[in-house]
C-alpha cells in the first residue's frame, strides 16, 4: 500500500484500485477544533480536484477535494457522531471516505511523504 | 501578512505559541492552544485578550458632551464621572458608522493616560475616553474631526496597548495585582496604580468587555504592556486567549461585531440596539438620522437582527441566505459558528419584521443546501456581569 499527498492537504492510501482518503495532521492542526464533517455517500462519482467533503471547525468551513477521480464506496460514518476524531487521529481513524480509482495514472501528479513534508515546511 | 503592523505585544504572543493572522491591518493572535479550549477556559476561569488594535481616543473641550451628542444617540451630558456606556457613532442618515464605549473622565482623568500638563485644551473642559473598533478607527477620527466643532480636541492614544481580562475569575486575578479594582462595578472605570518592585505603572481600567462575562479592559502605555501581560498570564486563573475565541464568546453573548452584524447600511433599530437610544435623546430627536430611526422605533423596521439556533451540527456562516416562503432572499446571516458552550451551531441574522418572534422557524440556505434555524432570544449564554446592587 502506498500513501500519497495533495497540495490541498489530503492523504490517499492506495491499495490496488481502491483508495482511502483523509486530511493530513497539518490540515487538522490548521483547522483547529473540528465540529462537523460531511462525507460523500457511497455511489457518488468524484472528479479529481472536485469538492468531495466538507469539514467545519469552530471558526471556518473548508472543502476537501477528491485527490483522484472515481466512485465513493464508503463514507466514514463515525465522523458524524465524533468529528473530533479528525483532530485526534487524522491519518488513521479520522479517514473521510473510500473510493475506487478510475485512472491510476492520476497518482503520478501527487506527492509522496517526503515531498509533502518539504511542501509543508515551505509554507 | 507581511504588511500587517506589529502591536506592542507581538513578540510576547509569539513566545506564547500564538498563531498570528492579519486583522484590521495588524498581526494578531487568532489562537494559542485552540479556540474551543480557550473559549471554555474564559467561561470558567479567566482569559487574557490583546485588543490593542482597537482605537483609544480622548475627546475633550469645554462642551465635549454636547458635541458628542451630535453624533451619538446616548445620554452623554448626564453621564457620571468614571461611568461608561455603549454607544453608536451615527451617520447623518442614521446608519451605524461604528459602535463604541464612551467614558467620562474625572478631572484627573487625563493624567491617567499620561497626557502632559498644558496639553489639556481647557482647564474647565470635559474629557471623554472612547474605545472604537480597530478596522474603523481612522475613519471614525476623520468623521469626528469633520463633524465636531473646531474647539473639540480629538487625541488618538496610539502609544497605548489595550488588554481585556474576561471571565468569572478575572476579578480575583486582577485584584492580586491591583487590589483597588475590586471596588469597580460593571461599566465603571478609573485610573489605578500597579505597584511593583520595578516601579509603579499607571493603568486605566474599566469593568467591561465583549464576552458576556465579568471582566476588565486595561489601557496601559505600550512600554509596560509586555510586563503587564506577563504578570496577568502568570496568575493561575489566567490563560492567553486569541481572536478566534473572542469571536465565539461575543457571538454566544449576543453582541454584534461591527462590519459584520452592523454597518452603515443598518440602523440601531434594525440592529436591535434600541437600548443605545437614551430617553431624553429620543424625546429631543436630536441625533443623526433621528426622524428615520424614531419612525422605525414607532412603526417597526422592515428587518431586524435576531439570534438563531441551527438544527443539526453544521454551522451556518456569515453570508448564508435567509429564505422566506417564496424562496426569495429575505435576509442574511451576519455571524455564525459553532457554540463551544452550547455544543451546537448558533448565528445572528437579519430577518423580515414578521419573522422576529422567538420560536419562529427560519429556512436558510448555504452553498445550495437548506438549513433550519429557530429564532432564539439573545444572549445565547446568559451574561454574568458584576453589576452594582440596586440602591
Amino acid at each position: 500500500m502506498a500513501r500519497y499527498f495533495t497540495e490541498d492537504h489530503e492523504w490517499i492510501d492506495v491499495d490496488g484500485d481502491h483508495a482511502t482518503i483523509g486530511i493530513t495532521d497539518y490540515a487538522q492542526e490548521q483547522l483547529g477544533d473540528i465540529v462537523f464533517v460531511e462525507v460523500p455517500e457511497s455511489g457518488t462519482m468524484l472528479e479529481q480536484g472536485g469538492e468531495a467533503a466538507v469539514v467545519e471547525s469552530v471558526k471556518a468551513a473548508s472543502d476537501v477535494y477528491a485527490p483522484v477521480s472515481g466512485e465513493v464506496t464508503e463514507g466514514n460514518d463515525a465522523l458524524a457522531d465524533d468529528p473530533a476524531l479528525v483532530n485526534g487521529s487524522p491519518e488513521e481513524e479520522g479517514w473521510f471516505f473510500r473510493m475506487t480509482l478510475a485512472d491510476a495514472g492520476q497518482l503520478e501528479g501527487l506527492m509522496d511523504a517526503k515531498a509533502y513534508k518539504a511542501f509543508v515546511d515551505s509554507l | 501578512m507581511g504588511d500587517d503592523a506589529k502591536l506592542p505585544l507581538d513578540n510576547w504572543h509569539r513566545a506564547q505559541g500564538a498563531r498570528m493572522v492579519g486583522f484590521a491591518g495588524y498581526a494578531m493572535p487568532i489562537q494559542y492552544e485552540g479556540i474551543m479550549a480557550e473559549h471554555l477556559w474564559t467561561r470558567e476561569s479567566a482569559g487574557l485578550f490583546d485588543v490593542s488594535h482597537m482605537g483609544q481616543l480622548i475627546v475633550s473641550g469645554r462642551e465635549a458632551a454636547k458635541a458628542l451628542e451630535t453624533v451619538l444617540p446616548g445620554e452623554i451630558r448626564k453621564l457620571g464621572a468614571e461611568r461608561m456606556r455603549y454607544s453608536l457613532l451615527l451617520a447623518p442618515d442614521g446608519g451605524i458608522v461604528d459602535d463604541l464605549m464612551v467614558t467620562r473622565l474625572a478631572d484627573a482623568g487625563p493624567e491617567s493616560f499620561g497626557l502632559a500638563e498644558g496639553e489639556a485644551p481647557d482647564a474647565d473642559g470635559e474629557y471623554f475616553y472612547l474605545v472604537v473598533n480597530g478596522a474603523t478607527k481612522h475613519g471614525d477620527i476623520a468623521y469626528l474631526r469633520e463633524t465636531l466643532p473646531d474647539d473639540i480636541h480629538i487625541r488618538h492614544l496610539e502609544g497605548r496597548a489595550l488588554l481585556a481580562l474576561q471571565g468569572p475569575k478575572a476579578g480575583t486575578a486582577l485584584a492580586r495585582l491591583v487590589p483597588d479594582t475590586a471596588s469597580l462595578y460593571f461599566m465603571q472605570a478609573g485610573g489605578f496604580i500597579w505597584s511593583r518592585d520595578a516601579g509603579d505603572v499607571g493603568l486605566w481600567i474599566s469593568r467591561s468587555g465583549y464576552t458576556g462575562e465579568d471582566g476588565f479592559e486595561i489601557s496601559v502605555a505600550a512600554g509596560h504592556a509586555e510586563a503587564l501581560a506577563e504578570a496577568l498570564a502568570g496568575q493561575a486563573e489566567v490563560k492567553p486567549v486569541g481572536l478566534g475565541a473572542r469571536d465565539s464568546l461575543r457571538l454566544e453573548a449576543g453582541l454584534p461585531l461591527y462590519g459584520h452584524d452592523i454597518d452603515t447600511e443598518t440602523t440601531p433599530v434594525e440592529a436591535d440596539l434600541g437600548f443605545a437610544l437614551s430617553k431624553r435623546r429620543r424625546e429631543a430627536a436630536d441625533f443623526p438620522g433621528a426622524a428615520r430611526i424614531l419612525a422605525q422605533r414607532e412603526n417597526g423596521a422592515d428587518r431586524k437582527r435576531v439570534g438563531l439556533t441551527i438544527e443539526g451540527r453544521q454551522p451556518v456562516r456569515e453570508g448564508a441566505t435567509v429564505v422566506n416562503g417564496d424562496d426569495n432572499a429575505a435576509g442574511k446571516v451576519t455571524s455564525g459558528g459553532f457554540s463551544p458552550s452550547l455544543q451546537q451551531p448558533i448565528a445572528m441574522a437579519y430577518v423580515p419584521a414578521g419573522d422576529t418572534a422567538p420560536g419562529t422557524v427560519i429556512t436558510l440556505e448555504q452553498r445550495g443546501k437548506p438549513f433550519t434555524g429557530t429564532v432564539t432570544p439573545m444572549p445565547f449564554v446568559p451574561h454574568r456581569y458584576h453589576r452594582q446592587p440596586k440602591q
